[in-house]
């Protein structure tokens, strides 16, 4: 993790991981999980922290899942959410954070429309920061939970055959997880058309694949993004159906194939667009097991930047 | 103050005629009296140029002075003085003001409140389009008239995006003797952008802005240029396609020229990985191979001129999330000694030929002889110099800025070459690199 | 730091021969080995744990629960040490009602041991709570003491007990010395 301004712990992006700091995540996640499977699900390892969750895009399953993770270990968690707050009224980030820091908080989980707002505000705060999601840039907890749960049930990562699919360019998710992925040394393959494609991803030491069916059969894991409706109205491609026809995970791919690859999703699905409603129920146990492991990581992530002294 | 100055020991530099060897310059009422070795200062006031070059004022063809309207950021008192702090003794504004220099009253209020500050010259560019609406002609020829000379037109911060109002502006500009300066920009394609698409905008997951929006807009205007005959410059082009559309226009002979920003050849997209908002601006930074082609461009002599394209804004506009914050860096005081440290030293151009970016070229394509400006300092010339040292090492202080914004990204640096003073119409605006307040 | 030995205190025989003790004392103690529940404390707590264990085994015949404990998220000094990782926590019985024996290698503060009852009782609710250890080398900081002990040694302050366990280390001893600067 990276020491910020004041020797403030932050995890803002898995691109500033080495790692070690990867793994050491996940093998510290594990613990965590079993917190959670005991009757009082609660540790007092954060006793008298408090942290704030600063969400200023609406989300309910991250927000949800930092809060849980932050209660079990013993925390004071605050919500900040945009349609609550003063944001709304134009009040500007700076002026947040430095409210945030007059309330003498210990950490600030950030989601933000904006790409690189929570490094920004590493600048204005007193204490750490966590990216819960900023813009197209990175989703770093989401990335970890999903190394962790392929971990959990492949038994391994490195040289594990990984496909991405859809709308790489907007994911925040994809961007974590392909820095994640080929930092444990495992192999990425994006599929999608290029006009749902970064300019230049390949520089990021991944494979580019026109339709789904370049690699089914290849992959051990097959990870499908959200699509959404508003990219046909941006020209991404014509229309859903045709975005099924040619990524979608549909009921005759998948009852065709010998080695099914584990399947992933960061959830909701579109059932029906981007997978198939039967095909969705057959792998429903693995993404919810990603949720399972969301609280889990999450709360590794907050004991290891809270956890310990500073220096 | 004397009515005499004479500047000591410094090596001229004189277009034509290049740098000389150690010259005395004397300077009386305001004009340039004698050019020799050895002149006896009698009761002159003496200025010690010794290890300096004497250098006619540097014109910048392309500021935001942000007066009327946006005063917050910057106004013509501040932005004058941080002009002649940077060794310009002329600077050309943009019409994008509030109400837009689009008729003769808002560009005789530009050029007059230059006059009232008195140290720089301070000459409006016009609009194209009434209100830079991009509907309707503005009047060019009444603006031409006007004591203001408007001799460019742009709608700058934005494109002229209909290709037929463009296609009649530069007709009727010609017929006049006007020139267009364009911001080439295809709209649709960098909507929404915040910086150059490539790997760095993937990386960060920020919006892209392509060299292509630029190159089409560059290479409409040629195309354009090239039919009406008219006389096109094309500002902060940054994009090695556009290094060549222009390279190969010049080469057909169309009448075009074109001027590069400091920024964009000091600054390349991998630095924004800070998601510094004083790294964003428009058009934005580019790779280092547009970084590279630009400097040939310059070595070239595809590129007649460095223009800073200083853009103050508030800190409250800068001081935000990546895509809230606004295009723009101020350039006025960092210009001189980055193009030493990042031309001159670099060997892209000598000396000379980089000092004539900053004078002589603005002032053939600006016609600067109506201002009384000569590159020659030739006896009785207007006595608009600048005074630096080529080898003085500064760090780059916001904090000292004369302009009113901070929005560098150069804070810190360490660059090398500083103005000592500036003379305009033989008056010392800056006396050893401190603004000379009062001396009027 | 690096752990510079002065004197070996228990060898591989030494050490048996503790564990033999303890077992038996704990069957005393507790009149059988019906729902007594042996919780080691990471990580060489957890190694006797299963040592005693098996001993009682031997002994008594029948089975008896085992499970692992890792304290960190229950320490009171987390502000003070870096956050190390944390390590797995397995107890897969029913703590309500059991006979339950924590076991670590060195008894000092008795910090750890007050976090380690702390985590138990999280998992329920056990008739008795008891806690044996291998060495106590005295200097309490709570009102803590062992009902099982291995071998006292008064030490100084500064001076440490290294012990080796053949699960993880070359050998079984248990070593006094000091740590020093690399």
């Amino acid at each position: 993790m990276k020491e910020g301004g004041g020797g403030y712990r932050n995890l803002l992006a898995i691109s500033s991981l080495d790692k070690d700091d990867v793994l050491s995540l996940l093998d510290s996640a594990r613990s965590f999980a079993e917190v959670s499977t005991r009757s009082v699900k609660k540790v007092p390892a954060l006793r008298g922290k408090t942290i704030v969750n600063l969400f200023m895009e609406p989300s309910t399953r991250t927000r949800m899942s930092f809060e849980l993770a932050a209660k079990r270990l013993s925390a004071d968690v605050v919500n900040f959410s945009s349609s609550t707050s003063s944001l709304s009224k134009g009040e500007s980030l700076k002026d947040t954070a430095k409210t945030i820091v007059a309330m003498g908080v210990d950490a600030v989980v950030v989601r933000h429309g904006s790409a690189g707002a929570p490094l920004m505000l590493t600048d204005w705060v007193e204490c750490s920061v966590i990216n819960a999601g900023d813009g197209m840039h990175e989703h770093p907890t989401q990335a970890l939970l999903d190394l962790f749960t392929i971990r959990e049930r492949l038994g391994r990562l490195e040289g594990l055959k990984v496909a991405i699919v859809g709308d790489i360019d907007h994911s925040r998710v994809a961007r974590s997880n392909i820095h994640a992925l080929r930092k444990v040394g495992a192999e990425v393959v994006l599929v999608a058309p290029q006009s749902l494609l970064p300019r230049d991803i390949q520089r990021m030491d991944v494979a580019v694949a026109g339709t789904i069916d370049e690699v089914l059969g290849w992959c051990d894991v097959l990870y499908l993004l959200r699509i959404q409706l508003e990219r046909v109205n941006e020209s991404r491609f014509p229309s859903l159906r045709e975005y099924t026809l040619l990524y979608g995970l549909t009921d005759a791919r998948w009852s065709e194939l010998d080695h099914k690859p584990m399947v992933m999703h960061p959830g909701p699905m579109n059932r029906g667009v981007e997978i198939d409603s039967s095909v969705a129920d057959d792998v429903e146990s693995v993404i919810t097991g990603q949720v399972a492991a969301g609280v889990a990581l999450r709360m590794a992530v907050l004991y290891d930047l809270l956890g310990g002294s500073h220096g | 103050m004397a009515d005499s100055i004479l500047i000591k020991g410094g090596r001229a530099l004189t277009f034509p005629g290049g740098l000389t060897g150690e010259v005395d310059i004397m300077v009386e009422a305001g004009r340039i009296k004698q050019v020799e070795a050895g002149i006896n200062a009698g009761g002159a006031m003496v200025i010690d140029a010794s290890g300096c070059v004497v250098a006619p004022g540097l014109v910048d063809m392309h500021v935001h002075l942000r007066e009327p309207g946006m005063e917050y950021k910057e106004d013509i008192a501040s932005g004058s003085r941080a002009a002649a702090r940077g060794g310009f003794s002329a600077v050309f504004c943009m019409p994008n003001t509030e109400p837009p220099v689009d008729n003769l009253s808002v560009a005789e209020y530009v050029y007059d409140r230059g006059v009232d500050e008195g140290f720089c010259m301070v000459l409006p560019h016009g609009a194209i389009t009434v209100g830079r609406r991009g509907e309707t002609l503005a009047p060019m020829g009444e603006m031409a008239a006007c004591r203001a000379g408007v001799m460019g037109y742009s709608d700058d911060g934005d494109p002229v995006a209909n290709s037929e109002m463009m296609r009649r502006a530069m007709e009727y500009a010609r017929t006049i003797g006007a020139l267009i300066i364009s911001h080439s920009e295809e709209r649709s394609l960098s909507d929404g952008g915040q910086m150059n698409e490539g790997y760095y905008s993937t990386l960060l997951g920020l919006r892209g802005i392509p060299g292509e929006a630029e190159q089409i807009g560059v290479y409409r205007d040629i195309c354009l240029a090239e039919k009406t005959g008219a006389t096109l410059h094309l500002a902060h082009i940054s994009t090695s396609g556009s290094v060549e559309l222009v390279r190969s226009a010049k080469r057909r002979g169309v009448r075009v020229t074109c001027e590069v920003a400091p920024h964009h050849f000091s600054l390349d997209d991998s630095m924004l990985t800070s998601y510094d908002t004083n790294l964003k601006m428009n058009p934005p930074l580019r790779s280092r191979g547009d970084v590279e082609a630009l400097m040939e461009g310059l070595a070239d002599g595809t590129i007649d001129v460095i223009a800073t394209d200083h853009a103050p804004h508030a800190s409250h506009e800068k001081e935000t999330e990546f895509d809230r914050a606004l295009f723009g860096v101020v350039g006025l005081e960092t210009c001189l000694a980055l193009v030493m440290t990042k031309v001159v030293d670099s060997g892209v151009l000598s000396l000379e030929d980089a000092i004539a970016r900053l004078t002589e070229a603005p002032a053939r394509i600006m016609s600067m002889e109506r201002w009384g400006y000569g590159t020659a300092l030739e006896e009785g010339d207007d006595a608009n110099l600048v005074v630096f040292d080529p080898e003085q090492r500064w760090t780059v202080d916001p904090g000292e800025f004369m302009s009113r914004s901070r929005n560098t990204p150069y804070a810190g640096w360490d660059v090398r070459g500083r103005v000592q003073h500036t003379l305009f119409k033989g008056r010392l605006v800056v006396i050893d690199g401190e603004l000379a307040e009062g001396t009027r | 730091m690096e752990f510079e030995a002065r004197a070996q205190l228990l060898d591989a025989d030494d050490i048996a021969r503790v564990i033999r003790r303890v077992a038996h004392e704990i069957l005393e103690r507790n009149k059988g080995r019906d729902d007594i529940a042996l919780v080691g404390v990471r990580t060489r707590g957890v190694f006797l744990a299963r040592r005693l264990a098996r001993t009682i085994e031997e002994i008594e015949g029948g089975s008896v629960y085992v499970g692992e404990l890792d304290v960190s998220l229950y320490r009171d000094d987390v502000a003070i040490r870096r956050a190390s990782n944390v390590g797995v926590t397995q107890i897969d019985f029913d703590v309500n009602d059991k006979k339950v024996v924590i076991v670590d290698d060195v008894l000092f503060t008795g910090r750890t041991t007050r976090a380690a009852m702390d985590a138990i009782m999280d998992f329920g609710r056990p008739a008795v709570i008891q806690l044996a250890v291998l060495i106590d080398r005295g200097h309490r900081e709570v009102p803590i003491r062992a009902d099982y002990v291995g071998k006292n040694l008064p030490t100084s302050g500064n001076e440490k007990v290294r012990v080796s366990l053949t699960e993880i280390d070359e050998t079984d001893m248990v070593e006094v010395g000091e740590e020093r600067e690399r």
